[in-house]
């Protein structure tokens, strides 16, 4: 937790309300996001027990399963799932574009939309990923047939899983954390995870404290659980006899009628309130304008959609229950580089994220104080541009002579410190020389150095494409690191 | 009865000390370092009760789904005479599956502690499965009996602890918050196991501290194995029972006449609550009854919003504290320095990122 959003937590105590602590947001919203809040049985192993799902507020559609414990009933429930989501993933593969690789000398495809899936909290995700787990091996034919849809619905549901741990990635969502990386609450992380509370911070009722509406919020007798864990209260004294109610009408048709009507009627109660908390939460958010580099996030989305769809259509097999070594390796390195990769575009994209670490020493706002944009260094065997400036600033600067810096206002840019000189009043002056992001002549465009009374953040953290590490091709692998990994079956 | 006893008799009130079980024990684990916990649970006081009482109940209902599949699941592992779990636990263990094993079931009788201490220490080499042995543990100067729903394997002459526990095992992994719960209910088992054979003037290390959890593999019925270490556990345990076995260390700390019965008026028993020291963080929430009565209490601390951020705030104690060193509106203390030029810094960098100054 950075001292800035700590602050930002205090702050949010003091004023009764949540406090942003981003400026701009800093995921992809879809204008069609597919909501999904599902429930699961309790004690039971990823069991689903009912679900509400829909692209509109007015489009939920009511999943139920009477008797999760029934295998066929939750095979059922999958099938139904895969009708609400398969032809929404169908939906975006209409029209792709072109986009260039290997510097222009070819060009690839890629869907110019893709799916978007929001659920509750980051439970839901893990439930999301164990329904895929339990349904993707499942086949069409053999013992224990299902329709074909169920185990496409487990390799998508997986696929979407996958891309939730890929910092950065907006494929999936859960919603608790899209909100809390834009708003800090009065309360602790724990508490945050419970949706209903954290919209009580964020949005409380008029007349009301943040704080009084969580802890309104926490009473499951008033505000039902987000799910997928359902409050054990209404297990006990509601749920229980409704699916004893069903199990009895086995016999007589209209009495199981009504007793599913019943089930329905009783986990729809559960559901709906979260089904409006989710789409008030997506409001708020919708609110906030999109930072500049999350459009080259969902670029990412939309290439590993395209990449699975093109997949599955290629008749690939369903992901390995475990990844090869070789693979998990490759993993970790792709989701270190996202990570590292995203912390820097939101600083970028947002001053109020740059502010975290300006406190840390990694970025400074100074004024430019002298530009000399003309400068050319004739010292090697070509002339260069190397303008310089001078920025004077009143914030702390920790970075020694010969670093190079960046600034968000032109990323391309390199600014070499060449001095670093302590000024009157605690200010220091910073003399700084540019490379790159001017041209190719000896006289910059203008714009493109900085001028004499310019407000400019000057950070250690670059933007710049990190190379991606060597990892031997699986075939190549020493047993001993996993040996080449048997067939993805 | 004891000064001691007699006082924590006042403590509890007109009531029989509640029973504990290996969860409560367990639990007196979840916050060592607050005094309050630990003076009421040494008195046995009904927490949950009090907590009603006082106008914060709390929110720890079991759903009755739960109960029934988990009572399902030890059924079957348990089922013919302990065939199937015993070849599970060898196999887990990496001996040889045993021919056979006897089979006790030390559940049900009136003169339990005996039996199963007798059982438990009777000499005897050969390979043996105890179902529902009767242990016990000094909590507080108080003998505490445990009815664990557990079975102690004798295996190539040591004993290990084996948990069945319902929550799945999917692609050999499981809910960490679940394992490592059953890490220290097992650890709980281990050293009443330990004392057990000590009082009878066994060796108390012929108890494994590897404990075998059973779970259900993958969406299936079907047991699967796994061992789970509780050496660190066994030490936190030890630790908070030795401190609560100097009770009169912390009933020191407790002004003369508290008492938290639940018979007395609410209002008295907030304001004689308030009066002996809590040490409040969020993870009471899942682990301590009083949670929602504390966290009230805390309202305004740094401590109430998770010790990340109380340590990113300079470990400052007061919300207003905080945001008046951060608005240079008050003096730091001597020890203050560093964290107030922190959180200056932070609040100036704040109000500007917000004023919309360049990133
Ligand atoms: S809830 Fe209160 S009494 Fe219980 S451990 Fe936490 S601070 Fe102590």
């Amino acid at each position: 937790m950075s001292t800035l959003r700590a602050l930002a937590k205090a702050q949010a105590v003091a004023a009764g309300v949540a406090q942003p602590v981003a400026t701009v947001r800093h995921l992809h919203l879809s204008d069609r996001p597919l909501v999904l809040v599902p429930l699961a049985m309790a004690g039971e192993a990823n069991a689903p027990l009912a679900a509400l799902v829909g692209a509109a507020p007015d489009e939920a559609r009511l999943l139920v399963v009477p008797q999760p414990r029934n295998r066929e009933q939750r095979l059922a429930f999958a099938a139904e799932l895969a009708e609400a989501v398969l032809p929404h993933l169908e939906s975006f593969r209409g029209v792709s574009e072109a986009v260039p690789v290997d510097r222009g000398r070819d060009v690839r495809y890629r869907y110019v939309d893709a799916p978007q899936l929001i659920v509750p909290n980051p439970a839901g995700i893990t439930f999301l990923r164990l329904l895929g787990r339990s349904t993707r091996f499942r086949r069409p034919d053999g013992e224990y047939p299902v329709h074909p849809s169920v185990p496409l619905l487990g390799r998508w549901l997986t696929f979407f899983a996958e891309r939730a741990e890929h910092p950065g990635s907006a494929a999936l969502v859960a919603l608790t954390e899209a909100l809390t990386l834009h708003w800090a609450t009065g309360q602790s992380a724990v508490e945050d995870l419970h949706l209903p509370a954290l919209l009580g911070w964020l949005d409380p009722p008029p007349g009301t404290t943040g704080a009084e509406a969580a802890a309104r919020a926490e009473d499951p007798q008033t505000c039902p659980p987000a799910g997928p864990a359902t409050d054990p209260d209404f297990d006990n004294h509601r749920l229980a006899p409704a699916m004893a109610a069903y199990a009895e009408a086995e016999d007589d048709p209209v009495a199981r009628a009504e007793a599913y009507a019943e089930l329905e009627r009783l986990l729809r109660g559960q559901l709906e309130p979260t089904w409006e908390l989710m789409w008030r939460g997506l409001g708020l958010l919708r609110a906030l304008p999109p930072g500049a580099r999350v459009a080259g996030r969902w670029a990412g989305d939309r290439d590993a959609f395209t990449g699975y769809a093109e997949h599955v259509d290629a008749g690939g097999g369903p992901q390995p229950r475990r990844d090869g070594a070789v693979a998990a390796a490759v993993r970790l390195h792709r989701l270190e580089r996202a990570l590292a990769s995203y912390a820097v575009q939101r600083a970028y994209d947002d001053p109020l994220v740059m502010a975290e670490h300006r406190l840390t020493g990694e970025a400074f706002v100074g004024d430019v104080t002298l530009a000399d944009p003309k400068r050319v260094d004739d010292s090697g065997k070509r002339p260069v541009l190397r303008p310089r400036i001078q920025v004077v600033t009143t914030e702390p600067v920790l970075v020694p002579v010969g670093a190079t810096l960046y600034s968000p206002a032109r990323p391309a840019q390199k600014a070499k410190v060449v001095f670093v000189t302590p000024a009157a009043d605690g200010k220091t002056e910073v003399v700084l020389e540019l490379s790159g992001g001017m041209g190719r002549g000896l006289t910059a465009p203008p714009g493109s150095v900085p001028e004499v009374g310019e407000r400019l953040c000057l950070t250690t953290l670059s933007d710049a494409y990190l190379p991606a590490g060597n990892f031997p091709a699986p075939e190549e692998t020493p047993w001993t690191h996993g040996g080449p990994p048997a067939e993805a079956v | 009865m004891t000064d001691t006893a007699q006082r924590l008799a006042e403590i509890r009130g007109g009531v029989p000390p509640r029973r504990h079980n290996a969860r409560t024990i367990a639990a007196l684990t979840g916050n060592p370092g607050c005094t309050r916990r630990a003076v009421l649970d040494s008195a046995g006081v009904d927490k949950p009760k009090l907590a009603e009482r006082i106008g914060f109940p709390a929110r720890f209902g079991q759903s009755r789904f739960a109960i029934t599949r988990g009572n399902a699941f030890e059924a079957q592992v348990k089922a013919d005479g302990g065939v199937e779990l015993l070849r599970l636990v060898a196999e887990r263990l990496g001996v040889p599956v045993p021919a056979g094993a006897s089979w006790t079931d030390l559940g049900g009788d009136e003169d339990r502690p005996e039996r199963s201490r007798a059982a438990l220490t009777a000499p005897g080499q050969g390979a043996a499965l105890f179902d529902h042995p009767l242990l016990g543990l000094d909590v507080a100067g108080r003998r505490v009996h445990l009815e664990p729903d557990l079975v102690a394997a004798r295996l190539g002459g040591r004993f290990h602890v084996v948990e069945i526990k319902s929550f799945p095992v999917i692609d050999g992994q499981a809910d960490p918050a679940k394992v490592s719960a059953a890490a220290i209910q097992s650890a709980v088992y281990v050293l009443a196991l330990r004392e057990l054979l000590s009082t009878a003037g066994g060796d108390p290390e012929l108890v494994s501290p590897e404990v075998v959890l059973v779970c259900p593999r993958d969406f299936t019925n079907q047991p699967v194995a796994s061992l789970l270490d509780v050496r660190r556990q066994l030490l936190v345990l030890r630790r908070q029972l030795d401190r609560m076995a100097r009770i009169d260390d912390l009933l020191a700390a407790v002004p003369a006449g508290f008492t938290a019965d639940p018979a007395a008026d609410p209002a008295a028993l907030r304001e004689a609550l308030s009066t002996v020291a809590a040490r409040y963080a969020p993870d009471c929430l899942a682990a301590c009854e009083l949670a929602y009565f504390c966290r009230h209490e805390a309202r305004g601390q740094t401590a109430a919003l998770g010790r990340p951020v109380r340590e990113a705030l300079g470990g400052v104690d007061g919300v207003d504290e905080v945001l008046a060193l951060a608005a240079g509106e008050r003096a730091p203390e001597p020890e203050q320095g560093e964290a107030a030029a922190l959180l200056r810094a932070a609040a100036r960098l704040r109000a500007d990122a917000l004023a919309g100054n360049p990133s």
